[in-house]
């Protein structure tokens, strides 16, 4: 199985840290501007939301791009941008509905998270909560469905 | 290259309308450092110490450190630096969020209030595009309003820091707020900015923190991590409960203030524990930017009587509006805190000053008619009243609004005033606290926690345990605290880290981060630069030795009740040794010492 960057959001504590660590790898400074993935702080609601690019099955910014600069890794299942063919048109930044791929102006290319290019995902190693974990399984998703039916398993029991 | 710094100073003159943009002098960036320590050496230099702090000669210095905006321990604070309204010493207050990594992202170190304008305003700098724009629609507005609104108009990703109603009556303990819920809370920088008519800096930086060595940065990062995650505070107490982890071990060390310092135990504290609010009151935890503590409390309150939602209480206010006041109801002391984040003022000032009043009501000095109502300890609802009261200066709330020190003195009665050069005390009792209490009476902006917090190793026993109640080498570990704590203001670093980190982590942050090779003593002897020149601007500004001194129920009437029965501060005895391990010659700093820390 492939391996993807899991969020449980209940962890998220919104300290930017995954921000902080993806800019510093990829751009060499701490700038959450520049950052592939997001940590969204909604403070009236004290919701902590991160996404980062999913590396769709069928991604729209592959689709899109003109100048066929975009792959997907049939081992890996990274979605990656080939900066020697990316001629910088910003199409799949259009194409693309999360906004998970980005036009980089220091480099003039399409960027996005190819999840540390084999290395381990640099965000997922500063998580300081956990909240983000790079598996095969998709353990938060396994972990809501286990709460759900936890809930379903104590109604039964108090009928 | 030089990283670390972003190399710029934003000057705004409010009186012109205009602004400009000046490189960052490097050699004193390495001499204070940034944040605090930059901000007192600009501030001391261009601001004379008798001036008012209301003047327009009067300026703000908002400024972030080498490491603000960087990750590794919690590095995201800044530190807003003035001529404090309420205590007449330099004020200085520091805070974290969202705000000040921001401001370093658009390019940054420090930003200069200067001037007065003619008319409410509020700034926007989008990197080093800034405007000054009409306040009018905004003045009035909470702190939570004011945000809202300007990422409307703004930007819908602009940090924001700004006054509530309350900063701009000149409430004297006003606080500047940031990201909603963070404050720059004591000593009345919020007042300051209010004389000025700014009533907001909103912030979009789209730009980066450079860091001169990557590879030693993430090293340093990597070890600052695992001290915090061994240390029981950093990595269980603050997490699990926030800093109202506190109420419960303090109360049962027994210098719990109660009663405006009547007593020493609470004996309804499980009631307004950080245990309780877990149970309770507690919706999620949350943290500043690159903070892997997260100390923040989001909470929320349903019950009709104190209905509301928003951060905290933090432990200090916690005692302040409940012990302090007498009061165990968490869902006032709640409702109380959030007033305090959207009008905008310092919680622990207002409960201490409250408090103040509650004695002097029980013992007939004000009446009834003057406050509008019976104002007696344990009374929660008129505890919440009186905040809305000092928020918005109405009624007997402009007395209030003015600290406990000069109510208690306009009655003739100081000694009801629990404070040091005219600021509240924060939630340790010093007469058992030795190390505290000669902190309290020495600390440049009057009695504060988070200057030297003693407590520490007298309490929690970090790095090690001290008896409280010895005086035994209280002189030198004060000194020492004053001067680290000085350093990690100045650093962009969170004061709350150094329960697991020390001077050395800060070193290799600082030095991967600039590309200098300072040792971990070069930093403390900056930190002791700061704490002097600071010093030095009190002095001139006529807060004379004489007032490194405590309340007289501090000094002379031993504590009543609890464990630490029988227990007073011993200032005299500490006092003198610790001008000695200054280097002071009668409180005031010799020139030997000056000419050692290159000062003057």
């Amino acid at each position: 199985m492939q391996k993807l960057i899991r969020v449980e959001p209940s962890k998220c504590i919104g300290c930017k840290t995954c921000e902080l660590a993806c800019s510093f790898k990829h751009f060499d400074e701490f700038a959450p501007s520049k950052s592939r993935i997001v940590n969204e702080v909604f403070l009236d609601e004290a919701a902590f939301v991160t996404v980062t690019c999913m590396q769709c099955d069928e991604p729209w910014c592959l689709k899109a791009c003109p100048a066929g600069a975009i792959s997907k890794n049939s081992d890996t299942g990274v979605v990656l941008v080939d900066e020697n063919q990316c001629v910088g048109c910003r199409t799949c930044v259009s194409a693309c509905p999360f906004g998970m791929i980005k036009y980089a102006e220091s480099k003039m290319k399409a960027d996005k998270c190819n999840l540390c290019g084999g290395d381990y995902p640099e965000c997922v190693a500063f998580c300081p909560t956990g909240c983000l974990t790079f598996e095969e399984e998709d353990t938060p998703t396994r972990s809501k469905i286990k709460k759900f039916a936890t809930s379903v398993k104590e109604g039964h029991m108090e009928v | 290259m030089t990283g670390g710094w972003a190399g710029k100073i934003l000057r705004i003159d409010l009186s012109k309308e205009s602004y400009s943009v000046e490189d960052l002098n490097l050699d004193t960036a390495k001499k204070f450092i940034g944040g605090r320590g930059l901000a007192v050496k600009y501030f001391t230099d261009e601001v004379p110490a008798d001036v008012d702090a209301y003047s327009d000669k009067n300026k703000i210095f908002l400024a972030v450190g080498p490491l603000t905006g960087t990750y590794g321990a919690a590095n995201g604070r800044y530190m807003v630096v003035t001529k404090s309204p309420q205590s007449g010493t330099i004020a200085s207050s520091n805070s974290g969020g969202y705000f000040p990594s921001e401001l370093k992202y658009a390019g940054y170190d420090m930003v200069v209030l200067e001037g007065k304008a003619k008319k409410p305003v509020y700034i926007t700098i989008y990197n080093d595009k800034v405007e000054i724009r009409s306040a009018k629609n905004l003045w009035g507005k909470t702190t939570h309003e004011t945000e809202d609104i300007i990422h409307e108009k703004f930007h819908q990703d602009a940090k924001i820091a700004s006054i509530g109603p309350a900063g701009e009556k000149l409430v004297k303990f006003s606080c500047i707020m940031n990201d909603k819920h963070r404050a720059a809370g004591r000593s009345g920088v919020g007042a300051v900015m209010g004389s000025k008519n700014v009533k907001a800096i909103a912030v979009r930086g789209t730009g980066g923190v450079k860091i001169s060595d990557k590879t030693a940065y993430r090293n340093a990062a990597f070890g600052a991590y695992k001290l915090l995650k061994d240390s029981p505070v950093t990595s269980q107490g603050l997490p699990a409960y926030g800093t109202a982890v506190l109420v419960n071990v303090i109360n049962e060390t027994g210098l719990f203030p109660t009663n405006n310092f009547q007593g020493d135990t609470f004996a309804k504290a499980e009631d307004i524990s950080g245990e309780t609010m877990a149970d309770t009151i507690l919706k999620r935890n949350k943290a500043c930017m690159g903070c892997i503590i997260g100390c923040g409390r989001v909470t929320a309150i349903s019950d009709p009587r104190f209905s509301g939602e928003g951060e905290g209480p933090e432990y200090e206010p916690i005692w302040a509006l409940g012990a302090d006041c007498g009061i165990n109801d968490l869902k006032a002391i709640a409702k109380a805190n959030y007033i305090c984040n959207e009008y905008g003022f310092d919680p622990i000032t207002a409960g201490g000053t409250i408090a103040c009043a509650m004695e002097m009501y029980e013992n007939g000095i004000i009446s009834k008619d003057e406050i509008g109502r019976s104002l007696e300890f344990g009374d929660a609802d008129a505890m919440v009243e009186m905040m809305e009261k000092i928020a918005n200066r109405e009624g007997f709330g402009d007395k209030l609004a003015e600290g406990s020190y000069r109510l208690a003195e306009e009655y003739g009665k100081p000694y009801y005033s629990m404070s040091v050069k005219k600021l509240e005390f924060p939630a340790y009792d010093g007469r058992v606290a030795q190390g505290m209490a000669l902190n309290y009476a020495t600390s440049n902006r009057g009695a504060c926690h988070v200057r030297g917090y003693m407590i520490s190793p007298e309490v929690l026993g970090v790095p090690e345990k001290l008896e409280p109640t010895s005086i035994e080498g209280k002189a030198e570990w004060t000194k020492a605290f004053q001067d680290t704590t000085a350093l990690v203001d100045s650093s962009g670093v969170c004061l709350f880290t150094t329960f697991a980190i020390t001077p050395e982590e800060i070193k290799n942050f600082f030095n991967a981060a600039t590309g200098l090779n300072y040792s971990a003593d070069d930093l403390l002897k900056a930190g002791e630069r700061i704490w002097n020149l600071e010093r030095l601007y009190n002095l001139d500004a006529g807060i004379d030795p004489s007032q490194d001194t405590l309340p007289k129920r501090i000094l002379e009437e031993p504590v009543p009740d609890g464990p630490q029965k029988g227990s007073m501060a011993r200032l005299s005895e500490t006092l003198p040794k610790y001008y000695e391990a200054r280097g002071w010659m009668d409180g005031i700093p010799t020139s030997e010492k000056l000419a050692e820390l290159g000062l003057r």
